[in-house]
C-alpha cells in the first residue's frame, strides 16, 4: 500500500523536474551554452544531492502537503497537482509546481469541508505580480551593470565564453541543489511518516536514513522528470519569450537567484535583523515566474522588440490556470476515490468548544460575548463550526483563528511505539524523550498536545522573538502530531 | 573540467592568431613577389610563388580546424556563424593574394616601368587595407571595444588604392604607344589589386555589424 500512496508522489516529483528544471538551466540551454544532455545530467545529480543531504534538514519535513490529513487524501492531492503540471509542461508552459500543489490541496479542503487556506491562495496571486516583476528589475539592472563593465574590460570572446559557460553552469547547479532541497518535501514529505525504511549504512562511512532514502527515490524521480521532458519547458524559458544571448542568459538565471534570496529567504531575513540591519520585506516569490520576469528584463531594456508577446500572454495564463486546475482535477478525483473506491480520503474534524478550549480562549483574552451559543456542541466541519461563530460571536481574523484552533477536536492518543517511530534526523533525543514520557495519554484538542509537551521539555517550548526556532518548532509539531495521529489510530 | 575549458580556450585563441598572422604574411609575400616580379627575377620570384602558396595551404587548415572546433565543441554560439564567415572572408583575402602572384606567372604582364612605382604603391594602399582588416579581427576577438580603432582605416586605404587605381588606369590608356590588348592587360591587373582593397572594405563592413550584434 506504501508503494501504491508513493507513486503519486514519485509521479509529481516526475512532472516538478520535468518543468522547474527549467529555472535553473532554461537560459543555459535556450542559448545554447550548455546541451540538453549536460544540463540534465548536472541537474539530476546536484537534485539528488541536495535533496539528501539538505532536504532532509529543513524543517519543512512535511512540505505542503501535510495539510492533508489522511494518506488517501494526499496520494489524490499529489496526483492532481502533478497532473496540472505534467499537463502543462507538455504544452511547454513554465509553471510553479508548488502553486500547482496550493491548488490540489484547495480542493481537498472543499471537499472536506475544511478552511480554505486564504493566506496560501493570497500568496499565488501575489507572486504572479511580485515574482516577474522584482526579477525584471534586477535583471534590467544587473545587465545594465554587466554592459557597462564590459566597456572597461579587455577580455578575449574565447575567455568570456568560458567563463559565461562556467557561470551558467555554477548557477545550474547550484539552482539544481536547492531545487531538491526545497522542493523534496512537497514531493515525497507527507510519506516520511509512514514510511518502512529503515537506517543504512554504508560502509560506515555515512548512514542514510529513513527520510533520506525516501528523498533520495523522490529526487530520483525529479531527475528523470528533467531527463525525459524537460526540454520543451527549457526551450520556452531559454529562447521561446525572447531570444538570449549568453550573458543575458546569464544574468537572466543570476536574477532569478537574487531575487529568491533577497526576497524569499528567512535565513538572510534572521541574519540582517540579528546584526540590526534592514531586511527585506519578505514576499511570495516563485523561481517559475520569476525566470520568465528575468527574461523579459532584459527584453525590455533591450527596446523590447525582441519579446514574443504571444508566447508571454500563454505563458502568462498557465500561471492562473494552474491552481484552478489544480482545485478542480483534486475535487474530482476526491470525489471517485471517495465514492467509487470508498477510501477514506479526508479525516473529519469536528469542533468544540470544550471547557479546556473555553479557558484557552479566555486566557488568551478574546471577546467571550455568545461563546455561551455554542459551547459544547459539535460540529462536524470548521466550515459549520465557522458559520455559527460568524452568527453568534463578533471575532476580527486572528481572533477567530485562535478560537478555531482552540476548539478543533483531535482525540490523540500516544501509544508506546509513537516515539521509536520518529525518523526526522532534526528531532532531538530531548524532544523524543519527551514525546516518550505522554505514552498512554490522550488529548482531546492538539493545543493540549503540545502544551504537555512544552511541560516536558524546554526544547519543546516557542521562544518569544525567536522566529525562524518557532517556525522550525512548529514544523516539529506538525509531525510529531502526525506521527501520533497515524500510530493512535 | 575548468582545465578543459581553459586549454580549449587557449588552444583556439591560439588558433585565431596563427591563422591571422598567415593572412598579414601572405601580404608581405605579394608584395616582395610583385617586386622581385618587376626587377625581373623569376627565379626569386618563384621560390615566392612556392612560399605564398604554403602559407595559403596552412591558412586553409588552419581555418578548417577553427571551424571544426567551434562547431564541435559548441563555441560562442550567439556569434559562431558571424566568426565563421568572418573567418572564410580573411581566407578569401588571403587567397586573393596567392591568386594574384599566380597571375603574375602565368600571364607574364608587361609592366612599363614608368607604371612600376604606382603598381607597387598600390598593391601596398592594398595590403595595408587588409592588414588594418587583421588588426580589426585581432581586436574583434581580444578586445572588442577598440575594433573601432582600427576598422576605419580599412576605408581610408581603400579610398587611396581607389584614387591610385583610377590615376593609373588614366595614365595607361593616355600612352599612345601601347597596343590597346596591352593597356587592356595592364588594366586587369590593376583591377586585381584594386579588388583587394574592396573586398578588404567589405569585410570590415560586416565586421562592424559582428560588433554591433555582440555589443551589449
Amino acid at each position: 500500500m506504501f508503494a501504491f500512496f508513493l507513486s503519486s508522489g514519485l509521479f509529481l516529483g516526475w512532472s516538478l523536474g520535468a518543468n522547474d528544471a527549467a529555472n535553473v538551466f532554461g537560459t543555459a540551454v535556450g542559448s545554447r551554452m550548455i546541451s540538453f544532455r549536460k544540463a540534465a545530467i548536472y541537474c539530476g545529480i546536484f537534485v539528488i544531492l541536495g535533496a539528501v543531504i539538505s532536504g532532509a534538514g529543513a524543517a519543512k519535513t512535511l512540505g505542503e502537503l501535510g495539510a492533508v490529513n489522511a494518506v488517501a487524501g494526499a496520494f489524490v492531492v499529489a496526483l492532481a497537482a502533478g497532473a496540472t503540471v505534467y499537463w502543462l509542461t507538455m504544452l511547454g508552459y513554465p509553471v510553479s509546481t508548488t502553486q500547482a500543489i496550493v491548488g490540489a490541496i484547495i480542493g481537498w479542503d472543499l471537499f472536506a469541508g475544511a478552511l480554505i487556506d486564504v493566506a496560501a491562495l493570497e500568496k499565488v496571486i501575489l507572486s504572479w505580480f511580485f515574482s516577474p516583476i522584482l526579477a525584471a528589475l534586477f535583471s534590467a539592472l544587473l545587465y545594465k551593470l554587466i554592459a557597462y563593465g564590459m566597456k572597461h574590460v579587455r577580455i578575449n570572446m574565447f575567455s568570456l565564453d568560458a567563463l559565461t559557460r562556467a557561470g551558467l553552469l555554477f548557477a545550474g547547479i547550484a539552482g539544481a541543489y536547492a531545487l531538491g532541497a526545497n522542493n523534496i518535501a512537497n514531493v515525497v514529505g507527507i510519506f516520511v511518516p509512514i514510511s518502512p525504511f529503515s537506517n543504512i549504512s554504508f560502509l560506515g562511512l555515512f548512514t542514510l536514513n529513513g527520510a533520506q532514502q525516501l528523498f533520495f527515490i523522490g529526487a530520483i524521480a525529479i531527475a528523470v522528470g528533467t531527463f525525459t521532458y524537460g526540454k520543451k519547458v527549457m526551450l520556452t524559458v531559454g529562447e521561446g519569450i525572447s531570444e538570449l544571448s549568453p550573458i543575458a542568459a546569464l544574468v537572466a538565471v543570476q536574477a532569478n537567484a537574487l531575487v529568491l534570496f533577497l526576497f524569499a529567504s528567512q535565513d538572510l531575513e534572521g541574519f540582517l535583523l540579528n546584526h540590526g540591519l534592514p531586511a527585506f520585506p519578505l514576499v511570495p516569490v516563485s523561481s517559475s515566474q520569476a525566470i520568465v520576469g528575468s527574461v523579459i528584463g532584459i527584453g525590455l531594456l533591450k527596446g523590447g522588440r525582441g519579446i514574443r508577446w504571444r508566447v508571454l500572454g500563454e505563458i502568462v495564463g498557465a500561471w492562473v490556470v494552474t491552481p484552478i486546475a489544480a482545485i478542480f482535477l483534486s475535487f474530482i478525483a476526491l470525489f471517485f476515490l471517495q465514492n467509487v473506491f470508498q477510501q477514506k480520503t479526508y479525516i473529519p474534524v469536528e469542533y468544540r468548544i470544550t471547557a479546556e478550549a473555553k479557558q484557552r480562549i479566555h486566557e488568551a483574552g478574546i471577546p467571550m460575548a455568545g461563546i455561551e451559543e455554542i459551547s459544547g456542541k459539535t460540529y462536524p466541519s470548521a466550515y459549520q463550526f465557522q458559520n455559527a461563530l460568524d452568527q453568534h460571536m463578533v471575532l476580527n481574523n486572528t481572533e477567530k483563528n485562535l478560537v478555531l484552533s482552540a476548539a478543533e477536536i483531535d482525540r490523540l492518543v500516544v501509544v508506546n511505539q509513537a516515539a521509536n517511530r520518529i525518523n526526522d534526523p532534526t528531532i532531538t533525543e530531548e524532544q523524543k524523550q519527551a514525546v516518550q514520557q505522554l505514552r498512554g495519554k490522550s488529548f482531546t484538542h492538539r493545543w493540549e498536545m503540545e502544551s504537555a509537551l512544552a511541560q516536558q521539555s524546554r526544547e519543546w517550548k516557542m521562544q518569544p522573538g525567536n522566529k525562524k526556532q518557532n517556525e522550525e518548532l512548529k514544523w516539529k509539531l506538525d509531525y510529531i502530531h502526525r506521527l501520533i495521529r497515524s500510530t493512535g489510530q | 573540467m575548468g582545465e578543459g575549458i581553459l586549454k580549449r580556450k587557449i588552444g583556439i585563441e591560439k588558433e585565431i592568431d596563427e591563422f591571422l598572422d598567415r593572412v598579414s604574411e601572405a601580404g608581405l609575400l605579394c608584395k616582395q613577389g610583385m617586386d622581385t616580379y618587376l626587377k625581373g627575377d623569376m627565379e626569386v620570384y618563384a621560390t615566392y610563388l612556392k612560399n605564398i602558396r604554403d602559407t595559403e595551404h596552412k591558412g586553409d587548415d588552419l581555418r578548417r580546424s577553427l571551424e571544426k572546433d567551434l562547431y564541435e565543441k559548441t563555441l560562442i554560439p550567439e556569434s559562431r556563424g558571424d566568426v565563421m564567415e568572418l573567418l572564410e572572408d580573411m581566407d578569401a583575402l588571403l587567397d586573393r593574394y596567392t591568386g594574384l602572384i599566380w597571375q603574375f606567372e602565368i600571364e607574364h604582364p608587361d609592366i612599363c616601368l614608368e607604371f612600376h612605382e604606382d603598381f607597387k604603391e598600390l598593391l601596398s594602399h592594398s595590403v595595408e587595407s587588409v592588414e588594418a582588416d587583421v588588426r580589426s579581427c585581432r581586436a574583434f576577438f581580444k578586445d572588442i571595444n577598440s575594433v573601432a580603432d582600427h576598422i576605419h582605416k580599412v576605408s581610408f586605404w581603400e579610398k587611396e588604392s581607389d584614387k591610385l587605381s583610377t590615376r593609373l588606369q588614366r595614365a595607361i590608356f593616355g600612352r599612345k604607344d601601347l597596343h590597346l590588348s596591352h593597356k587592356m592587360h595592364l588594366r586587369f591587373f590593376v583591377k586585381q589589386i584594386d579588388r583587394i582593397a574592396d573586398e578588404a572594405e567589405d569585410v570590415a563592413d560586416r565586421l562592424n555589424i559582428y560588433v554591433i550584434k555582440r555589443m551589449l
